[in-house]
């Protein structure tokens, strides 16, 4: 086993300020940087905030940015880095910074909040729910989702505009209406919620003008674009404007 | 009194896993006013990380399957240990609680008729476990928060606040259960951000934390894993039964180490996996052990048959309960038959296409090729045992939850003991979340409806003073060293959390893992108490704001006391069963089946003497199980775990 030591930039500090710190630390064969960080807490910097969980990708609690780049920090490995090379980890930018490596990301329960759950459908008993794999494979490829943010944290519409985060959901809530859209059994049409017009009107996703960074960074290679944000923005069109399809609808609902 | 933030509610769960959120429901819609604390973001527990499946006798892949099936599965996994009514009630009501899911919003995979899926794990004696690829705990944990969220949108239609009835304190940390007298009266806890310290009020207090495996080196589990939840109720007055059992996984990743102890899921063995040695070598037919001896295949070609053909032929001996895989896979390792880095391989890509593995087996595919560089639909993955789940927890009452001794206290999931026995079958811990999650947060709710306004009381301001300072101690033991004081006044240095805790990991691998031997863990207890007293002098860096130093030195105090309970009750049993290894006692004997092993706190130091507290073991008769249950199973079966008098009486 070879081992070296690399030179580490650290972003330190809370709310009131900070900056990055210069650390010399050890690295092993098959480590990635959550496995440095934590080898710079119990050798060098034993207050240092970092959120982690699993360590193996399955949570969504390590994300950072790693050279600039979001990332889950148990995901990058310390190969894909020159060992002469400095490597920079700083907070996501889009959150406002709590300690270290630490953010607030109460804006994403917020949001998550605002997304009417899922609507049993009546007269279906527990047990008596029937789908097919093909149908449901469409919103369990978004209930992958890890929850680690990183698609907040880049999308545009909200990382260099603050005043956005008010009016727009971002990917990962834009595409949880999606997954229930798409859901064989949700009844929500029923009781009167169109969610692909709601998405358009209440959550923002005409903000979104389809860049697919959200998915570039998506460390569970969900398309987020291509198959939850774009289908969507047809569906809420086609709702809006197509009045055979609103009059379709409304004739359904009565009749129930 | 100390500053801390008050609140009061009716019922305050800890933890947000599987157990925590099903109990957390249950209490609120039962009209409650409900609490849930968890050290990590909502959405983050363990549970997430659950990858093969939940364990349900629907019946949809093998119309034979019912709870009788599953129960008598759930016996033999556990060596009939498990209290046979936990057995029981879950294996009757683990089916319409996965049912419910789906009425919350849950995908399974589907059959081709478009029910759940239900794939093959160890142990069971049919495919029983409804699964999502292999990231069922993510379905399950995502749509209980989901769950949450729709109880609060309703609130919030109410009453204008999301948060009137259900509120979940997400980073926060509990230290103490507070009590009133005998019974319990609330919580008291640091939010993790702020370092700020908070009581809740509540006659009825749901642990839910899950398990201890930070405890060992080589682990499955992530940093929450610290016995939380055992040493609370322990501290509170309650007992903790079956500590010596835990499961050793055999399947953890051992390369490169940095991953070391990552689990590989059992569905890669469901699904197909072989296991073979350096030899190549398909070694587990060598260690059918004799209970088992029917019901396993003898040969390569019996085995591979069962995979088409599961009527006509026996099931392939990888897929025997977990203990016994792990302890084959341990000695084919100290034979010197194990791979270059001490495992032993598990090939998947002989038996499925590429395609099918990266379908059914997503992430374990993205774990390897992104840890290790390793294709596993091309290539063979090294694998060797880690530890990964505690069989053993609180002594709970197995209909209510309701731990024994301490009114107002329940418990359920991986903190709670006995539905496993001595050994937990794959599947079954999803389940048992649901089961006995639903059941505690509703005997909760009762408990604390029947109390009325009145007779509830809070904690005194000495017992918060108390436990402010032991959490606020560390900090004075860091300035104590400076100055030459240490923080109990010993004057000695302060010690470092990390360094404590690798020791500790250290300890309880080597002496006290998956083979044990009686000297070793004499050894582990003596190095248990030096330890101990050096957490005393623990001390940290830096200020109470998210500051990991602090929260270990923290979490330190439930380790050792938990570690404690371990090496003590593994030292006692003179037998092997399930988890529980003893080199110098390798056979099962029927006389300690009949024995529960039970932990309590010696006596409750004063707080200044927190880091030290004892326990104390003693045996107790198991209950009889039931005839009717017993009917369930052939006497010749029976025979191998019960003692003559026991079946004849
Ligand atoms: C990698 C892996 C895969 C697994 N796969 C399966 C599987 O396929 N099928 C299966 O049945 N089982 C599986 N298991 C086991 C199963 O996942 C766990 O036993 C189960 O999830 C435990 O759930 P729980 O609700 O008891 O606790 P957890 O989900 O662990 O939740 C514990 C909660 O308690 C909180 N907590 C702990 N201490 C405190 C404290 N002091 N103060 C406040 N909050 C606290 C934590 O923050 C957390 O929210 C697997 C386990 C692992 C590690
Ligand atoms: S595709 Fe839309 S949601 Fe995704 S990053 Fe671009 S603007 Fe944001
Ligand atoms: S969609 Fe992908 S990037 Fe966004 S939160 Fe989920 S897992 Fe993370
Ligand atoms: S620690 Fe769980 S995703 Fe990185």
């Amino acid at each position: 086993m070879s081992s070296y030591t690399a030179h580490f930039k650290v972003w330190r500090g809370d709310a009131d300020g900070g900056g990055l710190q210069d650390f010399q630390v050890e690295v092993n064969d098959g480590e990635v940087v959550l496995d440095i960080i934590h080898r710079l807490q119990a050798t060098q910097a034993s207050d240092l905030a970092v959120r982690w969980n699993c360590k193996a990708g399955k949570c969504g609690s390590c994300s950072a940015e790693v050279n600039g780049h979001p990332r889950l920090m148990c995901m990058t490995r310390m190969s894909v880095f020159r060992r002469d090379e400095t490597v920079t980890v700083t907070p996501m930018r889009t959150f406002p910074v709590i300690r270290d490596l630490v953010t607030d990301v109460s804006f994403n329960y917020t949001k998550a909040r605002e997304v009417p759950a899922f609507v049993p459908p009546k007269g279906v008993a527990a047990g008596e729910y029937r789908m097919a794999q093909q149908d449901v494979e469409r919103s369990q490829e978004f209930r992958k989702c890890i929850e680690c943010f990183l698609c907040q944290n880049t999308c545009h519409v909200v990382r260099d505009h603050e005043e956005n985060k008010e009016a727009f959901a971002g990917p990962r809530f834009l595409m949880r209406i999606a997954e229930l859209d798409m859901h064989p059994l949700d009844a929500a049409e029923e009781t009167g919620l169109n969610r692909a017009a709601s998405a358009q009107e209440d959550h923002g996703l005409g903000y979104c003008n389809i860049t697919k960074c959200c998915t570039d960074v998506c460390p569970e290679n969900i398309h987020i674009t291509d198959n939850a944000l774009i289908p969507l923005k047809e569906r809420a069109v086609d709702r809006k404007y197509d009045p055979l399809v609103w009059l379709g609808s409304k004739i359904r609902r009565r009749g129930q | 009194m100390t500053n801390v933030e008050r609140h009061a509610y009716d019922v305050v769960v800890v933890g947000a896993g599987g157990a925590g959120l099903r109990a957390a429901i249950e209490a609120r819609e039962r009209g409650m006013r409900t609490a849930v604390i968890c050290k990590s973001l909502f959405g983050k527990a363990h549970t997430v990380m659950a990858e093969g499946g939940i364990a349900a006798s629907m019946g949809n892949a093998n119309e034979h399957d019912n709870w009788q099936v599953h129960f008598r599965d759930t016996m033999r996994g556990g060596k009939f240990l498990n209290h046979w009514r936990m057995a029981e009630l879950h294996a009757k009501e683990a089916p319409d609680r996965v049912w419910e899911l789906e009425t919350w919003g849950a995908l399974f995979d589907r059959t081709a008729d478009g029910r759940i899926s239900q794939r093959n794990f160890g142990g069971h004696e049919y495919p029983r476990l409804a699964h999502v690829g292999d990231r069922t705990g993510l379905e399950l944990i995502r749509t209980l928060q989901q769950k949450i969220v729709s109880l609060q949108q309703e609130d919030h239609a109410e009453t204008g606040d999301y948060e009137a009835r259900l509120k979940v304190f997400q980073e926060c940390t509990v230290t103490r259960i507070l009590k009133d007298r005998d019974r319990v009266a609330g919580v008291f806890g640091y939010v993790r951000e702020s370092g700020r310290l908070f009581v809740i009020d509540a006659p009825a207090v749901v642990l839910a934390t899950g398990g201890i495996g930070k405890s060992f080196k080589v682990t499955s589990n992530s940093w929450e894993y610290t016995g939380d939840g055992h040493a609370l109720a322990l501290l509170a007055g309650a007992p903790l039964i079956n500590m010596e059992f835990i499961q050793f996984h055999p399947t953890g990743m051992v390369w490169p180490p940095s991953v070391k102890g990552i689990l590989v899921t059992e569905s890669v063995r469901g699904d197909g996996g072989v296991l073979r040695n350096s030899e190549g070598e398909r070694f587990m037919f060598g260690y059918v052990p004799d209970v088992f001896k029917e019901k396993y295949a003898q040969s390569e070609e019996e085995a591979d048959g069962w995979y088409t053909d599961p009527d006509t032929h026996r099931r392939p001996p990888e897929l025997l309960p977990r203990d016994e895989v792990a302890r084959a896979i341990n000695s084919e390792v100290k034979a010197g038959r194990g791979t270059p880095h001490g495992g032993v391989f598990l090939d998947v890509s002989t038996r499925l296409s590429a395609e099918e593995i990266k379908r059914r087996l997503p992430s374990m595919h993205h774990q390897f090729k992104e840890l290790a560089d390793v294709d596993i639909t091309a290539e063979a993955m090294e694998v060797g045992p880690t530890c990964h789940y505690m069989m053993g927890g609180v002594d709970v009452e197995p209909d209510t939850a309701a731990a024994r001794g301490v009114p107002g206290l329940f418990a359920a999931g991986e903190v709670a003991g006995g539905m496993h026995g001595s050994n937990r079958l794959g599947g079954n811990s999803l389940s048992d979340l649901l089961v006995f999650g639903r059941r505690a947060g509703l005997f909760a709710a009762e408990y604390a409806a029947g109390l009325g306004p009145d007779s509830r009381a809070s904690a005194t301001a000495e017992q918060v003073d108390a436990a402010a300072a032991e959490v606020l101690r560390p900090f004075g033991a860091a300035e104590g060293a400076g100055t030459g004081s240490g923080g109990d006044g010993s004057g000695a240095a302060a010690e470092n959390p990390y360094t404590l805790h690798q020791e500790l990991q250290q300890v309880m691998n080597d002496l006290v893992g998956i083979i044990r031997r009686g000297p070793e863990m004499e050894q582990a207890m003596e190095r248990l108490t030096g330890l101990r007293e050096r957490s005393r002098q623990v001390g940290v860096e830096g200020h109470r704001q998210f500051n990991p130093g602090w929260h270990l030195a923290m979490d330190l105090r439930n380790m050792l006391l938990v570690s404690e309970c371990v090496a003590r009750a593994a030292l006692e049993r003179t037998e092997s069963r399930g988890g529980h290894t003893r080199d110098d006692h390798p056979d099962m004997d029927r006389l300690w089946r009949k024995v529960n092993l039970v932990c309590e706190l010696a006596a409750e130091p004063p707080a200044e003497d927190a880091g030290a507290p004892a326990v104390t073991l003693r045996r107790r008769p198991m209950d009889p199980i039931r005839p009717d249950l017993l009917a369930l199973f052939e006497r010749d079966e029976l025979l191998k775990y019960l003692t003559d008098e026991e079946l004849d009486a």
